[in-house]
């Protein structure tokens, strides 16, 4: 399932510009990028609160597929900027870790 | 006019580079001034002076008395007593006493201003309490400028990246990382991530290698005084190495444990300092070292075979 069918189906909107429209492989949730980075498997969605530039590059490094933001958290310019240019969707919710997670999981195995 | 400067005469102030102007606006007068001179008294004669200036090899004599600026005498001043006679006589009538001073204080910018204005190449410094304290003359402010320039473009070159001599079939890479420089964090990880792709390396050992140079780019990042990162590309594998200049790590089989950080808050805020990235490091590495002397810093060396080997995943 692509990143723009998984926000289809789970009503989760996609915020950056431009993204690479690539295959999801799997969900990760964390709010520690140390974690993230030790154990994210590529392409994955990253379901996290942490709103910053850093998550784009540890996302980059890993070949994430994106970067979900839970809780309505504000999503800073320059964020979005460093997501556009490496093609790495940023999409946002109102809901926790948890229910996120929930939807995905349903999304790409229900 | 003979001793103008350029830099901010009307005309040109716009097309200053901005360096220069930063330069001379950051540095003050006390910056560049000359300090420790030969100074006189007012009760010496211009016999005494000329003697003074003959063995300092100096032009100009700042008059003082309890160390307050009181006049100057120049090598003009001595010529017209010799000429006129009175070079046996006590300065205090003759020497130039409405005197155009600067403060210490002022950035160096008003002292370049003071040059276009006046047509004098020395001025006499004095600090807050009116204290004679120095004397700037135009060689200090263009050599303190070329000093401040040269160390600033020391610095620049100093953050280029640049290539290493390389031995064929290999490539290397440097960056430098500064202390708490989140803005570029990941910089260096991304270029070498971009140079393995191009070198067609397997996705695997890509994102192993991005990893372990992610990870030990933000350890220089957030807990050196900052450092660079190398990467040497050969044919069988990615060497990635970490050198800071210190603090350096007290005990060194503690980093190396899962769970062990001196991070502050506010890096743990950020999602780092879990103390999980060198564990990180090692587990995707198939060589892994670490090196720390405590005042000196810590160099960190990472192996990564280009042939897939399964391990690290």
């Amino acid at each position: 399932m692509k990143v723009s069918e998984v926000s289809a189906k789970t009503g989760i909107e996609i915020v950056t510009e431009s993204y690479n429209d690539i295959e999801v492989a799997n969900g990760y949730t964390s709010d520690l990028l140390s974690d993230v980075m030790g154990f994210a498997e590529e392409e994955s969605l990253l379901i996290t609160i942490q709103a910053h530039k850093n998550t784009v590059a540890v996302a980059s490094q890993l070949d994430l597929a994106g970067i979900i933001i839970c809780n309505g958290r504000k999503i800073p310019d320059d964020m979005k900027q460093a997501a556009e240019q490496n093609g790495i969707a940023i999409m946002r919710t109102d809901e926790n870790q948890f229910v996120t997670s929930y939807k995905i999981h349903s999304a790409l195995r229900g | 006019m003979p001793h103008r400067f350029p830099l901010l005469s009307e005309e040109s102030s716009d097309k200053t580079p901005s360096l220069t102007m930063e330069i001379i606006f950051r540095l003050k007068v006390k910056d560049a001034m000359m300090t420790n001179l030969r100074t006189a008294n007012k009760k010496d004669t211009f016999r005494v002076i000329q003697k003074v200036m003959r063995n300092n090899d100096i032009s100009g004599v700042p008059i003082l008395e309890d160390n307050r600026l009181v006049g100057m005498v120049s090598v003009s001043d001595i010529i017209n007593a010799l000429d006129r006679g009175y070079v046996e006589e006590s300065v205090e009538p003759y020497m130039t006493k409405q005197l155009i001073v600067l403060e210490d204080d002022m950035p160096l910018s008003f002292a370049v201003s003071y040059y276009n204005k006046y047509p004098y190449r020395r001025f006499p410094v004095i600090n807050k309490n009116k204290e004679f304290v120095g004397v700037l003359t135009t060689k200090d402010v263009l050599s303190t400028i070329l000093n401040e320039m040269n160390n600033e473009i020391t610095l620049l070159e100093s953050q280029i990246f640049h290539d290493k001599v390389e031995l064929p079939n290999q490539i290397i890479k440097e960056y430098i990382i500064k202390q708490f420089d989140f803005e570029n964090a990941g910089h260096a990880s991304f270029r070498l991530k971009k140079l393995l792709k191009e070198k067609e390396v397997s996705r695997k050992i890509i994102r192993r290698a991005s990893v372990a140079a992610y990870e030990m780019e933000i350890n220089v990042a957030i807990h050196s005084n900052g450092g660079k990162i190398s990467f040497i590309l050969e044919e069988n594998s990615i060497t990635i190495i970490t050198k800071d200049t210190g603090p350096g790590i007290k005990d060194v089989a503690q980093v190396i444990e899962e769970g062990y950080s001196t991070a502050n808050d506010w890096i743990r805020s950020l999602g780092f300092g879990a103390g999980m990235g060198i564990p990180n490091t090692k587990r995707v590495s198939d060589e892994f070292k670490i090196e720390s002397e405590m005042g000196k810093g810590t160099t960190v060396k990472s192996v990564i075979f280009l042939e897939d080997t399964d391990e690290g995943e």
